[in-house]
């Protein structure tokens, strides 16, 4: 049963890329990118994930489709289409494809309990952290606690690339009032 | 777009519900799915929505982005803070067991500060990016 869920998923996201890749209306390609992060969302419920999940529907499907679309009031409603045939960029996307693919035939099978990952510090944190942090998530405590450092630091890398855009382009219209008017 | 009566009575029922799930994935990311990253997305998804349907100028009167910006960096002083506090009361950065006396209530008050920390800095930073683009689409 899961198999067909799985199977659907992955049928429908490879329908939407090529759909993505295809499209010359931009606000099409921005709704369709969102219905994209939506699927993948879903496919991380069924992995399990459920965390990981919740992100990418809030953060992928939600925010980055509105700031796409933010985008798109700043430029053409659609692409240009493409001054001549070249098969070059075909030939690298599936070269890259095939060599993702010859790389996951060594990766061990999806839940095995021998697969390096739950030999590392995955039963550590199973084990311990109810004793520990005493937090029902172990997402959440690996997340904040044990990972507290990671986690900072995915925090000053959000603040550092809010305040990278203020700099850029936030208050760009300001100083150039200002510049053209003294 | 802000003459569509529709839009404008579903965005005023709908907004209150989001802020409210915002608050409830942020303070129950402990015991369920969720904490700040989520939390902080969803609560500056109120505010673009409401910047979409009644426009950037006045969602910029309810969140000033003076008060956003520091919002911030606010965030992140929160977090390093409560890093900087276990150092004081001789712990390591970020141990949050010396923050109470029992190390458990120690843990979980460390990680519901942290967790605050992230999802101010997350909602602050999504909604002035949104400006950020709002802002220069109207000129």
């Amino acid at each position: 049963m899961i198999e067909i869920l799985d199977m659907s998923l992955l049928a429908l996201m490879a329908v939407l890329a090529v759909a993505i890749a295809r499209l010359r209306n931009l606000f099409a390609v921005v709704m369709v990118a969102g219905l994209f992060s939506l699927l993948s969302a879903a496919m991380f419920l069924v992995l399990d994930a459920v965390d990981v999940s919740f992100t990418e529907a809030a953060v992928g499907a939600g925010a980055s489709t509105v700031i796409l679309l933010a985008t798109l009031l700043l430029t053409e409603r659609r692409e240009k289409p493409p001054a001549r045939f070249s098969p070059w960029p075909f030939i690298i996307v599936v070269a890259t494809g095939a060599t993702l693919v010859y790389g996951t035939l060594d990766m061990p099978h999806y839940g095995d309990p021998a697969a390096p990952i739950h030999q590392h510090v995955a039963p550590r944190y199973i084990e311990k952290s109810p004793a520990e942090i005493g937090v029902p998530n172990m997402v959440t405590s690996v997340l904040a606690s044990y990972r507290g450092y990671d986690t900072l630091g995915e925090t000053t890398v959000i603040f550092t690339a809010g305040l990278g855009l203020l700099l850029l382009i936030g208050q760009s219209l300001r100083f150039r009032d200002k510049g053209e008017n003294p | 777009m802000n003459d569509n009566i529709i839009l404008r009575v579903t965005a005023k029922i709908f907004i209150p519900c989001i802020l409210l799930f915002a608050f409830y994935v942020q303070f129950h990311g402990d015991f369920g799915p969720g904490g700040g990253f989520q939390a902080g997305v969803i609560f500056a998804a109120a505010f673009v929505l409401y910047a979409l349907i009644f426009g950037a100028e006045e969602a910029k009167r309810i969140a000033p982005p003076k008060v956003v910006q520091v919002g911030a960096a606010l965030g992140v002083l929160i977090f390093a803070g409560t890093g900087v506090a276990s150092l004081f009361l001789a712990g390591n950065f970020l141990d949050y067991n010396v923050l109470q006396h029992d190390p458990i209530h120690g843990q979980h008050l460390g990680i519901i500060l942290v967790e605050l920390g992230v999802g101010i800095t997350v909602a602050a930073v999504m909604i002035s990016v949104f400006f950020c683009f709002a802002g220069r689409g109207r000129s």
